[in-house]
């Protein structure tokens, strides 16, 4: 779209008729345009006397209903505003990368939990919840987990592991970095880890352990992906080993 | 207790909306009752204007004002008024309620711009705001057919302009430009500042 077709969509955009598409190209142009503001606010208003024209008036209950539900309902922080296109808030930059992760986060233990257990809908996001919560009180590496998981990039892999537990592989390959999410591990026998591997192509590089402690973690996997194709689990003796001693619980090919 | 608010340009001793809103923002649960009194009339109104079934307005009607409580700490009197804010977030709401039902049905599209198209004149007689309502329709008589029947469809409607131009049989450009000298007129006609 030229700049002078974005100077032509001013009454287009008050009246909210543009398509999404269009909406999100002229609100960048807005910002770099400060007659086509003016002229939008002014636009704008006008339409919103449009509005005061239709008034009609509630059922007497609505205004009950209306106050009661406010009650319940916390309000947003001043202190991320919100521009005048309202249903989709921006936020500040910590905030935005931190509600991508938890929906990335939760659709990913969703999709392990339901892989794992192909639970009930309430059951997965309790699970969801939960690995959440894991995930949050985890202080090493939450940051970098972070990272991977909002990484535009990401793509992600779900695997089923022996024993009906799931996992789930997050790759951003700009990140060069790999996350991997354990949903309904059983804990491993005395004495033994769960070891991570990276496969570069048939040789295996160790990508550090899982907590032996849970059934569902986060884990940033040790090392860069480097080109790895896929990744694989094994079960070790405790600390670890500098090459899998047994047979892979999963092996689970990047995504392309 | 119901509190007296001006919602328009009357100079008045009430509490205005903006101050109302500011007030609510810092949790006043009495203050939003007042700024409900003030505005349910219209955002009802523009919100049933656009979906026309009632019970489908009433409930978006419902979650704009709920909104209204929970996003009045980021509303910033600089950047228009509190009446603006709040029927410009009744309209998109109602807008993207009634495009979200028509991806959801998949229906025909002519046909349901055909069954949308309105009788103009059907809006304003849900009008209230005597004055206002006045007002605008004298100025909505300063616009060309074209013009109006334009800024009808988009506002009172909810349709794109790339609707609007299929309804009206106009080719695109033209429905961009006229939606917005249309309203260039009518904000002169109406004084309206921003």
């Amino acid at each position: 779209m030229t700049t002078a077709e974005l100077h032509r969509m001013t009454g287009a955009y008050a009246l909210h008729a543009l398509s999404d598409e269009e909406r999100d190209a002229f609100e960048r142009h807005l910002s770099d345009c400060a007659p086509c503001a003016q002229e939008t606010a002014e636009l704008g208003a006008t339409a919103a006397r449009l509005g005061l024209a239709v008034s009609v008036a509630p059922r007497r209950e609505m205004r009950e209903q209306v106050l009661r539900r406010i009650a319940s309902v916390r309000q947003a922080s001043p202190s991320e505003p919100e521009p005048e296109s309202e249903s989709e808030p921006v936020r500040s930059g910590r905030a935005r990368l931190r509600a991508r992760l938890l929906s990335r986060w939760a659709l990913a233990a969703c999709v392990a939990a339901a892989a794992a257990l192909g639970g009930t809908t309430v059951w997965q996001h309790q699970r969801a919840e939960d690995a959440l919560g894991q995930a949050r009180r985890a202080e090493q590496g939450t940051e970098r987990i972070a990272a991977v998981l909002a990484a535009p990039d990401a793509r992600t892999r779900v695997a089923r592991l022996a024993g009906g537990a799931a996992g789930t592989v997050v790759v951003s390959r700009e990140r060069d970095q790999a996350v991997f999410l354990a949903a309904g591990m059983t804990h491993p026998p005395a004495g033994k880890v769960y070891q991570l591997w990276f496969d570069d192509d048939g040789t295996m590089r160790s990508a550090g352990l899982l907590d032996p402690g849970r059934s569902d973690q986060a884990v940033l996997l040790r090392g860069a992906v480097d080109g790895a194709s896929g990744m694989g689990v094994t079960v070790e003796p405790a600390g670890g080993s500098e090459q899998p001693t047994t047979s892979p619980l999963a092996l689970v090919d990047f995504p392309a | 207790m119901k509190e007296a608010v001006h919602i328009g340009r009357n100079p008045s001793t009430e509490p205005d909306l903006e101050e109302l809103v500011g007030r609510v923002a810092l949790g006043d649960e009495k203050a939003f009752a007042s700024v409900y009194d003030a505005v349910v009339s219209p955002v009802l109104g523009v919100v049933r204007a656009v979906l026309r079934d009632r019970a489908q307005s009433e409930e978006v009607a419902q979650e704009v004002l709920v909104e209204v409580w929970r996003t009045a700490p980021r509303y910033r009197s600089e950047r228009g008024t509190a009446i603006n804010w709040i029927l410009t977030l009744a309209h998109r709401r109602a807008v993207d309620r009634v495009r979200h039902a028509e991806a959801v049905a998949a229906r025909d599209h002519k046909a349901a711009l055909l069954d949308r198209t309105p009788e103009y004149d059907e809006v304003a007689e849900q009008v209230e705001t005597r004055l206002e309502r006045e007002q605008v329709r004298r100025c909505l008589r300063t616009l060309t057919d074209i013009q109006r029947q334009a800024v009808t469809l988009a506002y009172y409607r909810g349709l794109t302009y790339r609707q609007v131009a299929e309804s009206l049989v106009l080719p695109l450009g033209t429905v961009k430009t006229r939606l917005r000298d249309g309203l260039i007129r009518l904000r002169d006609c109406l004084g309206v500042t921003a």
